[in-house]
């Protein structure tokens, strides 16, 4: 360990921005980027295969509030989301005198909000469009063989519209990660919050953002390579046979 | 033997959709063993008559009798609904249906499309079922393709396998509808060899189809549809052999 901060502090003596402690800064805009997107991610989904399920509700009063949701959230900048939700809640009446105020007052939890119900949004459209694709034969076979329609959802229709979103959610996730890079906006320190960081500190730009992009390069790597491991996985059966 | 129930019974079915009434007051009666094969023309209405029996179509008026349990239904706005949707899952359970375009799931080997609904559905044992699973892939030569998916299966593959899908269930009818017209002609004959031995082994039938050879050779009556009604019915020789309407004279002529 020590022989390695030895030689990473030779590397570093070489120049005077990536020292141990502007990187400590990409370190934490790392963590914090990753949790960010992780948790929003983790949520949007949790919140988005109930939303899709019920999106193509007959009932106008389950199906119309839906549609807005995802419609207001797709049809806005998430700028804009971001800057509502983070400084609007301030407009809320009492807001402040309430526990809800301890978390909100923090950047974070905005952002996770913003995040969350924007990917959400867009996950719910992916899957809708996947669960509408279910061909209609394959449900007709699960109504033929005595199958309730919670057994259906769960066996035939769900995993076959997972699998046919799969491309698209990895789309998604991608461009969840590079969305995040507005949180610093609301001072965040994620990635591109350290990046801004360095550049201002140094005045060195190119250097500071080059880095930052290295590193949301890296990370794009191991969702593309997830994904891929993912999709090869579970869409065998869309491949023709080897043999 | 006489307390058994028949295993379906159908009277009286009409169904319309819009306006047109396809499907006019049809009855027919499988008993054990039975092999009743509906033929007629395109919109005469017999595939419509076959999804009524498992309610895939619902019946505007008639009754269904499955395994001696009559089907409830109840009147709402939108016309008449099965009462009770339990009833209808146990009774669907008892009909398996082989369709014109296989519809196995996609997303499952052949050998989970075979067990899914025995698991699942009948609450069979996933070792039981495997079991049980491979001796019927092997009944239709499919063993060997047990841990493919569908679209790695050619047609013919794809159907037998839906047969081994339909026998998994154990049912009480099997309904067939059109199993081989989607099907490149050299890959029929698999397809009927092994319906031909289900028929032979005493399974209860009930098959639209348009292979009339298949329809004499096996059937132990025939249907004749036209426009939704009962033109002739009765022995496949003298429906087939000796056909006393018209109509049903003219089907069955040789067409150059």
């Amino acid at each position: 360990m020590e022989s390695l901060t030895t030689w990473l502090k030779n590397l570093l003596a070489d120049n005077s921005i990536f020292t141990l402690q502007t990187l400590s800064f990409y370190g934490e805009g790392l963590a914090n980027t990753v949790q960010l997107v992780f948790l929003s991610l983790i949520i949007g989904l949790l919140l988005a295969i109930p939303l899709a399920i019920a999106r193509g509700s007959k009932r106008a009063w389950i199906r119309l509030p839906i549609f807005f949701y995802c419609y207001v959230f797709r049809g806005t900048p998430l700028l804009v989301q971001l800057y509502l939700i983070y400084y609007g809640v301030v407009f809320v009446e009492g807001i402040q005198d309430t526990w809800l105020w301890v978390i909100l007052e923090e950047p974070f939890v905005p952002a996770l909000i913003a995040f969350t119900l924007n990917t959400g949004a867009y996950t719910t459209e992916i899957f809708r469009g996947a669960i509408k694709s279910t061909p209609r034969g394959e449900i007709e076979a699960a109504r033929a063989y005595g199958m309730s329609w919670s057994l259906m959802l769960r066996r035939i229709v769900l995993p076959s519209a997972f699998r046919r979103a799969l491309p698209a959610y990895g789309n998604e996730v991608i461009f969840m990660l590079h969305a995040s890079a507005i949180a610093s906006v609301v001072t965040i320190m994620d990635l591109t919050g350290a990046a801004r960081f360095v550049y201002a500190r140094f005045y060195a730009p190119f250097d500071a953002f080059l880095f930052v992009a290295a590193i949301y390069l890296c990370l794009t790597f191991g969702i593309i390579y997830l994904f891929r491991h993912l999709e090869k996985r579970l869409l065998a059966h869309l491949k023709p046979a080897s043999g | 033997m006489a307390d058994t129930p028949i295993p379906l019974e159908v009277r009286n079915i009409t169904k319309r959709f819009g306006d047109t009434e396809v499907l006019k007051g049809l009855s027919l009666q499988a008993s054990k063993g039975d092999v009743i094969t509906l033929i007629g023309a395109s919109g005469s209405g017999k595939s419509t008559f076959l999804r009524c029996m498992n309610l895939l179509e619902q019946p505007d008026q008639g009754d269904l009798i499955v395994h001696g349990e009559t089907i409830r239904f109840k009147e709402t706005k939108k016309g008449r609904e099965p009462e009770d949707w339990k009833q209808v899952v146990n009774m669907r359970a008892k009909l398996s249906m082989v369709f014109q375009s296989f519809n196995l799931w996609a997303h499952m080997t052949l050998l989970e499309n075979v067990i899914e609904a025995p698991v699942h559905v009948l609450g069979k044992s996933k070792q039981e079922a495997t079991r049980h699973a491979h001796e019927l892939l092997q009944r239709v030569g499919l063993d060997d393709r047990a841990y493919y998916y569908p679209a790695q299966m050619s047609g013919g593959q794809q159907q037998r396998g839906a047969i081994a899908r339909a026998l998994a269930m154990d049912p009480e009818v099997m309904l067939f509808d059109e199993p081989t017209s989607a099907l490149d002609p050299e890959l029929v004959g698999d397809v009927l060899k092994v319906m031909r031995d289900l028929a032979e082994e005493g399974r209860t039938m009930i098959v639209v189809t348009h292979e009339m050879a298949f329809a004499r050779d096996v059937s132990t009556q025939v249907i004749y549809l036209h426009q939704g009604q009962v033109e002739e019915a009765g022995p496949p020789d003298q429906v087939l052999g000796n056909p006393s309407s018209e109509r049903l004279k003219q089907f069955l002529a040789p067409k150059h």
